[in-house]
C-alpha cells in the first residue's frame, strides 16, 4: 500500500501545526496503520467512563429513561421513596455502575435531581447542581494540579445532562428557561420531551417547533453546538440531529410481545407503545446519540470546552485563595452583547446574539 | 454478576451549600473499597462502538511521533530512518569537522490509508566528532528538556488549548552503536545514563553487516551486560497486554538490534530487494537471517508506538513535571502537612515575579536616560566640530577669492597697458607708412 510522505523543514516548531509541505513518495508499507489498533487495545484495557446526569420534576419518567437507556435496572429501587413525602431540598443521588458490552468496559455514573421543581418556590433551584457540576470540575482541576499525580484521573465531570420537559403542549415555561440558560455554559444539554405518549404526532411537532424557537430567543445552545461543528460531514449530520431536538421520548422496562416479537414497551388500553420504535417515540434517537456515535464528542466537548472555561474562571481567581462554602458563584448568563467571564473560549459574539 | 450491593449513593444537600457525603464521589480513598457494582444488561445497548468513536477522533486529529537518533557521524542514522520508513528523506551528508554537537529536527508528514503521522526525525550532528567529548551528551539532554519544557509551560497556562498541540517531546530514542564487536564505548555509557530517565531508549547496533553470527551473539551479550551492570535502563517492550505480550518478551531476548540500512535495489532472483551490494554477497536488510531490521520495525512503529507515546507521557514527562514543579517551590503537601493549594503558591510567586519586574524597570529606565544623555553628548561633540570644520573652509574659501580679485585686478591692468600700447604702436606705424608713402611719391615724381 503506497502512501504519500510530505516533507517539510521546521526545527523545534513545538507550537506550530501547520508545516509548509512538498511531497516525495513513500514506497511500499510501513506499518503505520497499525496505531490505530494498538489505540484501541489500550482503550479497552483502561476501560471508558461516562457520567450522565438527568434533571426533570419528578414523575417525568427520569429513572425509567435510564433503565431503559442502558437496558439494565440502573436504579435498583426508585432513589426516592415515591410513596413518601417529597424531600424538602434539592438532593442530588448518583450511583455508579460497571457494564460490559463485548470487550468494552464502561463505568457508567448516573446522577439523578430528585426535588428538582418540586417546591413551591423553586427560585435558585439550579444551584446544587450547578455545584455539583463545577464540583466536579474542581476534583478533576485539582488532580490534575498536584505534583505527582495519577496515571489516570478518574474522570467523574458530568458529560452530558439530559433535561426533561413535562409535555404540556404549549412552550418552555420559565424555570426551564432559566435553568437551561444557565447549565448550558457549563456542560452539554439535550433537552427531551419527557412522557411524549400524551401527545399526538401533530401536537409533537407544535411542541418541538415552540421549543425550539424559546430556545433560540433565550440564546441557549444545546448539544450538539453549532459553533463546535468541526467540517461539512459533522455540520450537516449534526444539522439533522438539531432538527428533531428536542426528542419526544418515551421510557419504558418492561417487555411485553408484539407481532410475535419481545419489544420494550408502555401497555395501556389502547395500545402498546413500542419505545424502539421510530413511528412511536424517538427514543432511539436520543440512544443513538448519547451512546452510539457522539459519546466520545461528549466526552471531548466537556473535556476541552467547559473543564477549559472552568479552569480559566477559577485560577483567574487569585484572590479566591481558600475554598470556601460557595466559593464558585456563576453569574447568570443575561443578554449580555458582550462575552462574559463565563463564555466559552470558542463561542463568538454573533454566535450569542443568533442563538445555537 | 453481582455480588454484594455496593452500589454509592453520594447525597448532597442544598442548605447553604454544605456538602455531607455518605462516601465520597471521588477520591483517592475510594479506589479500595467502593467498587462499582457490575450490572448485567439484558440487550444490545450500543456503546461497543466507543473504541471506534476513539479510533475516529484520533484519525481526525492525526498523530505524531518524534524520534530521536544519536550515533557518530557517518554510522548510518539517516539510512536506517529512510529505510524505516520507506521513503528517501533526503538529507545530506553531514561533515566531521563540527565544533560542537548540534541537534537538527525535521519533520515530515507521512500518510498511509487513513492514518496521517507527523514524524518529527531528531539527529545528533557532529556527536563524538569533537577531540574533547566531555560536552558532547549536553545539547542532547538540553533538547529533551526544552520539549518537556514546552509542553510543561503549554499546561500551566490559564488559556491553553492543549488539543491542537503540537506534541514535540521525544518519544524513542535510537542510540546507535559501533560495531566494534568489543563493548560500549565510554562516551556511548554516559551519554546513555544521562538520557535513560528521560527518554526511551531503544541501543541498535549500528552497520551490523560488519559482524559476523558468532561475534553478534557474543557481542550483544557483553553490551547488555554492560548495560545491566552500569544501571542503564533501556526501554523494554510492554508484556502486560496479552496480545502483544508474547511477542514483546521474545523480542525483548533480542535487544539490541543489529540493523542494516539501505534504501538501494538490487535484484534477486526475480524480485527487486533493498539491499547492500558486496563482492561476495548480498546483504538483503529485510531478510530476518541477515539482520534484524525487520524486527525493529515490527517493534518500534507496527506493535509499540503508543505505548512508546504513552511511556513519554506518563513516565518521563510526569517525572520531569514534579523536578521542575518541586525546583520552582511547589509543594503539594506544606510543612504542616496540610494540601498547599496551589492559589497560595501561585499568588506568592506572582507577587515576587512582579516585584522583580518593578526592579528591572526601574533599572532598565535609569540605563536607557544614562545612555540618551550619553548619546546626546557625543553629538554635541560632533557637531561642533563639523561647525568649526564649515567655518575654516569658508575661511579659506575667502582667501581664495580674494586672491583670485587681486590677479583679476592685475590682468586687468595689464590689458589696459596692454591696449595703450598696442594703440601707441599704430599710431607710430601708420606714421611711418605715411612718410614712406610720400617718400616713394617724392622719388617717383
Amino acid at each position: 500500500m503506497a502512501g504519500t510522505s510530505k516533507r517539510s523543514m521546521s526545527p523545534h516548531s513545538s507550537q506550530s501545526s501547520s508545516p509548509r509541505t512538498s511531497s516525495c513518495e513513500m514506497f511500499g508499507y510501513v506499518g503505520i496503520e497499525a496505531v490505530l489498533d494498538q489505540l484501541k487495545i489500550k482503550a479497552m484495557k483502561t476501560g471508558f467512563e461516562f457520567n450522565i446526569m438527568v434533571v426533570g420534576r419528578s414523575g417525568l419518567g427520569k429513572s425509567t429513561m435510564v433503565n431503559t437507556l442502558f437496558k439494565s435496572k440502573v436504579w435498583k429501587s426508585s432513589p426516592v421513596n415515591k410513596l413518601g413525602p417529597l424531600p424538602q431540598t434539592l438532593q442530588l443521588q448518583s450511583v455508579t455502575h460497571t457494564i460490559e458490552e463485548k470487550g468494552v468496559k464502561l463505568k457508567l455514573t448516573v446522577t439523578d435531581t430528585p426535588g428538582f421543581g418540586d417546591q413551591i418556590n423553586n427560585d435558585k433551584c439550579w444551584d446544587p447542581i450547578l455545584n455539583y457540576i463545577n464540583d466536579q470540575y474542581e476534583h478533576y482541576l485539582q488532580e490534575e494540579v498536584l505534583i505527582t499525580r495519577q496515571h489516570h484521573i478518574p474522570d467523574t465531570r458530568v458529560h452530558i445532562c439530559v433535561y426533561f420537559v413535562p409535555p404540556t403542549g404549549h412552550c418552555l415555561r420559565p424555570l426551564d428557561i432559566e435553568f437551561l440558560k444557565r447549565l448550558c455554559r457549563v456542560v452539554n444539554v439535550v433537552p427531551v420531551i419527557a412522557r411524549a405518549d400524551s401527545l399526538t404526532l401533530e401536537e409533537r411537532e407544535a411542541f418541538r417547533w415552540q421549543i425550539q424557537e424559546d430556545l433560540k430567543k433565550n440564546g441557549i445552545f444545546v448539544y450538539p453546538q453549532k459553533c463546535f461543528d468541526e467540517d461539512t460531514d459533522d455540520k450537516a449530520l449534526n444539522d439533522k440531529i438539531r432538527e428533531k431536538i428536542p426528542f419526544a421520548v418515551v421510557g419504558a422496562d418492561r417487555e411485553h410481545t408484539v407481532n410475535g416479537k419481545c419489544v420494550l414497551g408502555r401497555k395501556t388500553k389502547w395500545g402498546i407503545i413500542e419505545v424502539e420504535n421510530m413511528a412511536h417515540c424517538e427514543f432511539p434517537l436520543l440512544r443513538d446519540l448519547l451512546i452510539r456515535s457522539h459519546m466520545q464528542d461528549l466526552k471531548d466537548i466537556t473535556h476541552n470546552v467547559h473543564y477549559e472555561n472552568y479552569r480559566v474562571h477559577r485560577l483567574n481567581e487569585s484572590h479566591l485563595l481558600t475554598k470556601g462554602a460557595g466559593w464558585v458563584t456563576l453569574s447568570p448568563p443575561s443578554r449580555r452583547t458582550t462575552p462574559g467571564r463565563c463564555q466559552s473560549l470558542r463561542w463568538s459574539q454573533e454566535d450569542l446574539e443568533n442563538g445555537s | 454478576m453481582t455480588s454484594s450491593d455496593v452500589a454509592r449513593h453520594t447525597v448532597y444537600q442544598a442548605l447553604g451549600g454544605i456538602k455531607t457525603c455518605s462516601t465520597s464521589q471521588a477520591g483517592k480513598e475510594e479506589k479500595t473499597d467502593d467498587i462499582p457494582r457490575c450490572l448485567t444488561i439484558n440487550g444490545h445497548v450500543g456503546f461497543e462502538s466507543l473504541p471506534d468513536q476513539l479510533v475516529n477522533r484520533s484519525i481526525q486529529q492525526g498523530f505524531c511521533f518524534n524520534i530521536l537518533c544519536v550515533g557518530e557521524t557517518g554510522i548510518g542514522k539517516s539510512t536506517l530512518i529512510d529505510t524505516l520508513f520507506n521513503t528517501n528523506f533526503d538529507d545530506f551528508e553531514s561533515s566531521h569537522f563540527h565544533p560542537n554537537v548540534r541537534l537538527k529536527a525535521q519533520m515530515y508528514e507521512l500518510q498511509e490509508s487513513s492514518v496521517r503521522l507527523k514524524l518529527t526525525v531528531v539527529n545528533t550532528v557532529g556527536f563524538g566528532d569533537q577531540i574533547n567529548k566531555e560536552e558532547s551528551y549536553q545539547p542532547i539532554v538540553d533538547y529533551i528538556d526544552a520539549q518537556f519544557e514546552a509542553y510543561l509551560q503549554e499546561e500551566l497556562k490559564i488559556k491553553r488549548s492543549l488539543f491542537n498541540y503540537h506534541d514535540s517531546r521525544i518519544h524513542a530514542c535510537l542510540y546507535f552503536i559501533s560495531p566494534t564487536g568489543h563493548s560500549l564505548k565510554t562516551l556511548d555509557l554516559l551519554t546513555m545514563k544521562s538520557l535513560d530517565s528521560k527518554v526511551n531508549i531503544i541501543p541498535v547496533i549500528a552497520k551490523a553487516d560488519t559482524i559476523s553470527k558468532t561475534e553478534l551473539q557474543k557481542f550483544k551479550i557483553k553490551l547488555m551486560s554492560e548495560l545491566v551492570s552500569n544501571g542503564v535502563q533501556i526501554y523494554q517492550f510492554p508484556t502486560d497486554d496479552e496480545t502483544t505480550s508474547q511477542i514483546n518478551s521474545s523480542m525483548n531476548g533480542h535487544l539490541p538490534f543489529a540493523v542494516v540500512g539501505s534504501m538501494e535495489e538490487v535484484k534477486l532472483g526475480n524480485k527487486m530487494v533493498k539491499a547492500r551490494q558486496y563482492p561476495w554477497g548480498i546483504v538483503q536488510v529485510e531478510n530476518e537471517n541477515h539482520c534484524d531490521f525487520v524486527k525493529l520495525r515490527e517493534m518500534l512503529i507496527c506493535t509499540n508506538m503508543e505505548d512508546l507515546r504513552e511511556q513519554t507521557h506518563t513516565r518521563h514527562y510526569e517525572l520531569y513535571r514534579r523536578c521542575k514543579l518541586e525546583e520552582m517551590g511547589f509543594k503539594d503537601v506544606s510543612p504542616e502537612n496540610k494540601p498547599v493549594s496551589l492559589q497560595e503558591a501561585y499568588e506568592i510567586k506572582r507577587h515576587e515575579f512582579y516585584g522583580e519586574r518593578q526592579r528591572k524597570e526601574e533599572e532598565m529606565k535609569q540605563m536607557f536616560v544614562h545612555r540618551v544623555k550619553e548619546k546626546e553628548a557625543i553629538m554635541k561633540e560632533a557637531e561642533r566640530e563639523l561647525q568649526a570644520k564649515f567655518e575654516h573652509l569658508k575661511r579659506l574659501h575667502q582667501e581664495e577669492r580674494m586672491k583670485l580679485e587681486e590677479k583679476r585686478r592685475c590682468l586687468e591692468e595689464e590689458i589696459i597697458a596692454f591696449t595703450k600700447k598696442k594703440a601707441a604702436s599704430d599710431l607710430l606705424q601708420n606714421q611711418s607708412l605715411n612718410a614712406s608713402g610720400q617718400c616713394e611719391e617724392r622719388k617717383g615724381s
